[in-house]
């Protein structure tokens, strides 16, 4: 099976070419993080720094704009998202899954008709109601528009139902209530489905432009993808080792993540590959 | 477990259940009509006003907004773009994704690796990579042109140029997308039941092209389907790099749907007329998870 017959050899050159060609990007970021200015205008294909200017560059990209903040900022919103997503979803797919609730087709209608509608849709309502409300510039204006998840209420539905009915049962006789089963009994059975939306929302979110973009206008509150956008504005020249170094750091908290919890990330992203 | 004659006490624990599940479901249907519904409507609405931020009222204007964006020479140019941007990114990226899930599927060791490789991009941040993208399309300094130039080709000015904007961007976008839809693809070709292969061979497909005419491609049906669809409106809602990199120029020629919908809503403060544009996203969103479901109900079957 392993032997190099002449097609392995072919299969193998393909990818390999190919995996170099996407990953490009990502040696140029690294080298060119580490150059002089002067070095970058003159040789741009030589990946090695003559003289190494990495500590000039990070030093740069690090005093113009807070990128612990930024950092900062990101998990922060990211988290606050996930959990009130989850918090909201969970119960909500419990009753539609597991209990006699009437409303359950209606609902089912609502969040097929909620797939549909990405934040691009909602924003202008939205950012009038908020400036009327003077909650911009907030973590609130940041997280509250994705405090419901339809995809996942339609993700966790899926997965609530193959709990077996018996298990549920089972917990009523034991005197748990309703609560008590989904916090014990649902959730436990549930981590497949959690981890893999946890992820989704998490890359969702971080990688966000759009809706920071609309609702902040104030540094404190810049999300990563803003303040990179910030720092650009800033570094109106083409000082692009600067660059490079602040989009190493801003690219690097979510790669590594990856990196480490990679077949989560791919199961996560399949699971969840019905989103757009 | 309950006896026939205690039909009361059921019809009561059924009325405490249906309680407790509007009660668990509660604070999600709220949240829904709050967040979704409610600002969806609303934008339907203010499509048919003159509302712009800053001004006190507004007044209903009918369909003058959609008359407008009729004539309006940037809206068509951001629709056509849209388009061209769409028409490039998703059969590349779907005909390299399912190419490259092929060869890997086909490997026996570096599978994972490879995986990783390709993967990498879905999970860059995208503001950020699009700077890098920026770098190695730099007209002079970037390594896209030092390497042509080496060849004696002579680049364009890949992002800065109104006739290479739209491709500079589109090979941005099939960079970021290829990876996710490989992994979709892998899942496809995983499901795929070994012995149908050795049935076809017996049938007399002996080339590799024969079992992928007869077995691969069409059991991977509703995989391509479905990262299709996904493809399209992924592509349809492009911004981040458009907005990083180029504002919609040069000269209009990479304005896209939703950057003209945040320029009008967001720049300009014309509420009103920026909702009418949005309904036309929406409304091209509905109509392609709409034919999706009609091409999966008649064409996808074979179980």
């Amino acid at each position: 099976m392993t032997s190099l017959s002449l097609g392995r050899v072919l299969r193998l050159s393909v990818l390999s070419l190919g995996a170099l060609i996407f990953i490009a990007p990502y040696i140029f970021m690294i080298s060119t993080a580490g150059k002089a200015q002067s070095e970058i205008f003159t040789s741009s294909l030589s990946l090695i720094p003559e003289q190494w200017s990495y500590i000039e560059n990070f030093t740069k990209a690090l005093s113009r704009v807070s990128m612990t903040t930024l950092l900062l900022n990101g998990v922060i919103v990211c988290a606050l998202i996930f959990v009130v997503q989850v918090v909201v979803a969970i119960p909500c797919a419990y009753a539609m899954a597991k209990l006699k609730f009437r409303a359950a087709r209606f609902m089912m209608v609502l969040v097929m008709l909620g797939l549909l509608v990405p934040i691009h849709a909602t924003a202008l309502p939205l950012y009038v109601a908020f400036d009327r409300l003077s909650v911009l510039n907030s973590y609130t204006a940041l997280v509250a528009p994705f405090s419901i998840s339809v995809f996942a209420i339609f993700l966790f539905l899926q997965f609530f139902r193959a709990i077996p009915d018996d298990l549920i049962h089972a917990a009523r006789l034991d005197g748990m209530s309703e609560a008590g089963i989904v916090a014990r009994v649902v959730v436990p059975n549930a981590w497949p489905a959690i981890t893999a939306f946890a992820i989704f929302s998490a890359v969702a979110h971080w990688n966000d432009l759009f809706w920071p973009l609309v609702v902040v206008t104030n540094q404190d509150f810049a999300t990563p993808p803003l303040g990179l956008l910030y720092f650009r504005a800033a570094e109106a020249g083409d000082d692009y080792g600067a660059l490079m170094a602040a989009t190493l750091i801003i690219t690097l908290p979510l790669v590594a993540a990856f990196l480490i919890a990679q077949k989560r990330f791919v199961e996560g992203i399949t699971m969840t590959g019905l989103k757009g | 477990m309950a006896s026939i004659a205690t039909d009361l006490p059921i019809a009561l624990a059924d009325r405490r259940e249906a309680r407790i599940a509007w009660l668990l479901a509660a604070p999600a249907i709220l949240l829904l009509f709050l967040f979704i519904l409610l600002p969806t409507l609303a934008v339907l609405v203010l499509g048919f006003t003159d509302f712009e931020l800053g001004f006190g009222g507004f007044r209903f204007v009918g369909f003058e907004n959609y008359a407008e964006l009729i004539g309006d020479r940037t809206f068509r140019r951001s629709l056509s773009n849209t388009a061209v941007y769409t028409a490039i990114v998703t059969p590349v990226s779907i005909v390299l994704a399912l190419a490259i899930a092929m060869l890997i599927e086909a490997e026996t060791r570096a599978k994972a690796f490879f995986r990783t490789v390709y993967f990498l991009p879905v999970a860059s941040l995208v503001v950020a990579m699009a700077t890098v993208w920026q770098f190695l399309f730099h007209p002079t300094i970037g390594p896209i042109n030092a390497l042509l130039a080496e060849f004696g080709i002579a680049g364009p000015n890949w992002l800065g140029a109104s006739g290479t904007v739209l491709y500079g961007l589109a090979i941005i976008g099939i960079w970021q997308s290829v990876g996710f839809n490989m992994v979709l693809f892998l899942a496809g070709l995983t499901a795929i039941p070994r012995d149908l292969y050795a049935a076809a061979e017996v049938d007399g497909a002996k080339s590799w092209f024969e079992r992928f005419r007869l077995v691969t491609w069409p059991m991977l049906g509703p995989t391509t389907l479905f990262v299709t669809t996904i493809s399209i409106i992924n592509s349809v809602k492009v911004f981040e790099t458009v907005k990083t990199l180029t504002e919609g120029g040069p000269n209009k020629a990479s304005e896209v749907l939703l950057f003209t919908i945040y320029q009008e809503g967001f720049v300009y403060l014309r509420v009103g007329y920026a909702s009418a544009m949005t309904v036309v996203f929406l409304a091209i969103l509905v109509i392609l998870v709409f034919l999706q479901y009609r091409v999966l109900d008649r064409k996808v079957h074979y179980a």
